[in-house]
C-alpha cells in the first residue's frame, strides 16, 4: 500500500508542517501542458487571425494539438486532489477571491472554444467523409455534422467568420488562462521565490514558445512520417516566432531573478544558497544555459546566414527540443523550487520524486505523453492536413 | 530511641496532615473540573466528542476569540503539543501540527541563533518516537549565552491568506474570530497550505482536506480554554474574549506591549506574542 505521505529531508530549520511538500510532479505537468495549449494555440492563430499565409501547413495541426492537450489539462489537477470527487465544489461555489476559483470556468469556455473552432474548421471534411458509404465511420462523421451539411461558398464564408472570431476570442482565452497560472503562483505572498508580478508574464512567454516549439517538433516528426518534404517557409515562421519569443521569455526570467536578488528581502540568503547549490544545474545549466541561450544562439545563427534545406529543419527542431526542455525545467524550478526553499527563510528542503503512485513520476509521464496518443488518433479522424475551404482566414 | 521514635510519629503526623490538604485541593478541584465537565455536559456530551457541536446555544457575534503567548514563560516541555494532539486527533508523527514550539539557542561566538523544533530528527531520537516530543539536551557542551522558547499556532488572522485562495470557500473566517475549515466541502487541494506564511496548515491524509489549529473551537464555544492553553503548566499560552475587557486576553493585551508574527504580510494575526527576538521567525 501506498504510504500516506512522503517526507522531504531538509537543512536548516523549516516549519514541522512544511516538511511533507504539497504540490507535487503533477502540479509541474499542469502548467506545461496548458503552455503547451496556449502556445499551439498562438501558430494556429497567426494564421487564421492575422492571416499569415506562411503557417498554412500548421494551421489547423495547431489547432488539434491545442485541443488534445486541453483535454488533458484538468487530469493533473484532478490526480492531485485530496477529494477528486468534490473538484468540482470550485465549479459550483467558487470563491471568487481565490485565484484558483476561475480555472473551471477559464477551462470549460476555452475547451468549448476549441471544440467549436475545430469543428468549424472540419465541417466540410465532416460533411465529405458522411455522404460516403454507410460504414461506422461515415455514421461518426455523420454523428460530427451535427445535421449541417450546407458547404456551398455562402455557408462556407459564414464558417470562415466564426473562425476568425472563435480564433480572435481564443488568443486572450488561451493566454488569459495561462496567464492566469502564473498569477496563481505570482499572487502567494508567503513564498519569495513566487511572489512576483513579473510571474503571470513570465508563464505567458514561456507558454507561447513552449507551444510554438512543440509544434515545430511535432510538424517536422508529422511530415517524416508522412514521407513529405518540410514546408520551409512554413518552418521558418515558426523558427523565427521561437527566435522572437525565446528572447523575449529570457529577458523577462532573467529580470525577475534579478528582481529577488536585487531587492533582497528576508530570506534573501537562503535563495542565494539554494541558486547557488542544488539549483545550479536545473536553473543556471538546463533551463538557461541548454534550454535558452544555446537555441537562442542557434535559431541567430540560422537566421544570419540564410540556412535552408536540411540544415534548417535540422537546426529548428533541436532547437525547438532544447526549448521544451527549458520550459519544463522553468516549471519544475518555479513549482518545486518554491516548495524547497522554507517559509522559515532559514532552511531548504529536498522533494524526493516518487515512481509510482498517484503522484509519481510514472502518472506525470503517462499525462504528458497522453496528448500526443490522442493527437496520433485524431490526425486520422480529422486529417489537418487537406486544405479546407472553411479554413482559411477571413480576410 | 524514644527521640526517634517520637520524630518518627511527628514525620507521619505531617504526611498525614499533607495528605489531607492534599485531598481537600485535590477535592476543590476535583469540583471545580467537575464544575466544568458539568457544564460542558450541560450543553450535550464531552467537549472532545464534537458531536454536540455546533454548540446550540452559543453566539458568535457576542466573542471576539484572541490568543496570547508569552514567550518569557514557556519552558519547552510540549505538553501543548501533545495534548493538542490527543485533543484534536492530529497524525502522531513528526510532521503534522496545530501547534509547535521553537527552540532558538545563541551560542557564544556565533552570530545568529540556532533553530530548532521538537520535529527535529535529533530531538525525534531524544524521545525514541515519533509520537512524543522532548527538546534533546544537545546544546549541555556547549556556552549558550541565550536561549528560549517560542510556541507556535495558526495566528487566525484578520485577512487570512488562506482563507482568501481557498477556491471553494470550505475554509473561512467565523464572526468570532476564528478561521476553521469545512473538512466535508475542502476538494484538499492544499492552495491553503501554500498561502499560510507560518506553516500553520498541512494536508490531512487520512481525510484527504487541508487541516489545522481551530483554537479547539468544539471547547472554546462550550465556556472552555482551548486544550493548548489548558494544560500549560507555565501560563505561557493566554486566550479570551476580546469584546470582555476583564479577560485573560484583554488584560494580556493591555498589560504587556506585545507584536505579530510576520505583520507585512497583512494577514493580521490574532495571536500576539510577548518576548520575542528579532530572530523569531
Amino acid at each position: 500500500m501506498e504510504a500516506l505521505f512522503h517526507v522531504a529531508p531538509y537543512t536548516g530549520y523549516v516549519y514541522p508542517n512544511e516538511t511533507v511538500i504539497p504540490w507535487t510532479v503533477l502540479i509541474v505537468v499542469y502548467p506545461y501542458l496548458t503552455g503547451l495549449v496556449a502556445g499551439a494555440f498562438t501558430v494556429s492563430s497567426l494564421y487564421h487571425v492575422f492571416g499569415m499565409e506562411r503557417f498554412r501547413p500548421a494551421a489547423r495541426f495547431a489547432l488539434l494539438t491545442s485541443l488534445c492537450f486541453m483535454l488533458f489539462v484538468p487530469l493533473p489537477l484532478l490526480l492531485h486532489l485530496g477529494q477528486p470527487a468534490r473538484a468540482f465544489n470550485s465549479t459550483i461555489t467558487p470563491h471568487w477571491t481565490s485565484a484558483m476559483a476561475a480555472f473551471g470556468y477559464m477551462a470549460i469556455f476555452y475547451l468549448g472554444l476549441l471544440v467549436l473552432e475545430t469543428w468549424f474548421a472540419f465541417r466540410p471534411y465532416f460533411v465529405e467523409q458522411a455522404q460516403k458509404g454507410q460504414g461506422l465511420a461515415a455514421r461518426l462523421y455523420r454523428l460530427l455534422t451535427l445535421g449541417s451539411y450546407d458547404v456551398s461558398e455562402n455557408a462556407m464564408r459564414h464558417d470562415r467568420k466564426w473562425i476568425f472570431a472563435l480564433a480572435a476570442a481564443g488568443i486572450p482565452g488561451a493566454h488569459g488562462l495561462h496567464g492566469y497560472v502564473g498569477f496563481i503562483f505570482g499572487s502567494l505572498k508567503s513564498r519569495e521565490w513566487w511572489s512576483s508580478d513579473l510571474m503571470p508574464v513570465v508563464f505567458l512567454f514561456s507558454a507561447i514558445i513552449s507551444g510554438v516549439a512543440l509544434l515545430i517538433v511535432l510538424y517536422v516528426v508529422s511530415c517524416r512520417l508522412r514521407r513529405i518534404a518540410v514546408d520551409l517557409p512554413c518552418l521558418k515562421g515558426m523558427a523565427y516566432t521561437l527566435w522572437g519569443f525565446a528572447m523575449l521569455t529570457i529577458v523577462l526570467e532573467g529580470l525577475e531573478f534579478a528582481n529577488i536578488v536585487y531587492k533582497g528581502r528576508e530570506g534573501i540568503e537562503m535563495i542565494i544558497e539554494y541558486v547557488t547549490g542544488p539549483l545550479v544545474i536545473p536553473f543556471f545549466v538546463i533551463q538557461f544555459g541548454i534550454g535558452a541561450v544555446t537555441p537562442i544562439l542557434i535559431l541567430s545563427y540560422l537566421i544570419w546566414r540564410g540556412t535552408t534545406g536540411k540544415a534548417l529543419v535540422v537546426g529548428v527542431t533541436v532547437s525547438a527540443l532544447l526549448v521544451l526542455l527549458s520550459v519544463f525545467m522553468m516549471r519544475w524550478n518555479v513549482v518545486i523550487g518554491g516548495q524547497e526553499i522554507a517559509k522559515t527563510g532559514k532552511g531548504l528542503l529536498s522533494y524526493q520524486m516518487l515512481f509510482f503512485g498517484r503522484e509519481g513520476l510514472l502518472v506525470a509521464a503517462v499525462l504528458t505523453a497522453a496528448p500526443l496518443g490522442l493527437l496520433a488518433v485524431m490526425v486520422r479522424l480529422l486529417p489537418p492536413w487537406r486544405d479546407s475551404p472553411a479554413g482559411g482566414p477571413a480576410s | 530511641m524514644s527521640d526517634s521514635i517520637s520524630s518518627l510519629k511527628a514525620r507521619r503526623e505531617f504526611l498525614r496532615r499533607l495528605g489531607g490538604a492534599a485531598a481537600c485541593v485535590g477535592a476543590v478541584a476535583g469540583a471545580g473540573t467537575l464544575g466544568v465537565m458539568q457544564k460542558a455536559d450541560a450543553k450535550g456530551e464531552s467537549a472532545a466528542a464534537g458531536g454536540s457541536f455546533p454548540t446550540p446555544d452559543y453566539d458568535w457575534t457576542q466573542h471576539q476569540w484572541g490568543y496570547g503567548i508569552d514567550a518569557t514563560k514557556c519552558i519547552g516541555c510540549l505538553r501543548c503539543v501533545e495534548a493538542c494532539k490527543r485533543e484534536n486527533d492530529v497524525a502522531g508523527d513528526a510532521h503534522h501540527f496545530r501547534t509547535w514550539v521553537e527552540r532558538y539557542v545563541y551560542l557564544e561566538g556565533e552570530d545568529s541563533p540556532r533553530i530548532d523544533s521538537h520535529h527535529d530528527p535529533v530531538n525525534i531520537e531524544a524521545s525514541g518516537s515519533e509520537r512524543e516530543y522532548r527538546f534533546a539536551n544537545r546544546y549541555k557542551d556547549a556556552k549558550v549565552e541565550k536561549a528560549f522558547f517560542v510556541p507556535k499556532i495558526c495566528n487566525h488572522c484578520t485577512h487570512p491568506a488562506c482563507v482568501q485562495v481557498c477556491p471553494t470557500g470550505a475554509t473561512y473566517r467565523t464572526k468570532d474570530g476564528v478561521v476553521l475549515i469545512d473538512h466535508k466541502y475542502c476538494i484538499g487541494c492544499q492552495y491553503c497550505v501554500q498561502a499560510c506564511p507560518y506553516g500553520a496548515r498541512y494536508f490531512n491524509e487520512r481525510k484527504g482536506v487541508s487541516d489545522k489549529c481551530t483554537w479547539c473551537y468544539h471547547r472554546i464555544t462550550k465556556g472552555l480554554q482551548p486544550a493548548c492553553v489548558e494544560v500549560c503548566p507555565v501560563g505561557a499560552r493566554v486566550f479570551g474574549d476580546m469584546k470582555d475587557k476583564q479577560s485573560p486576553m484583554s488584560q494580556f493585551v493591555r498589560n504587556n506591549r506585545t507584536r505579530v508574527l510576520k505583520p507585512e504580510t497583512g494577514n493580521a494575526p490574532n495571536v500576539y506574542y510577548v518576548g520575542l527576538d528579532k530572530d523569531v521567525l
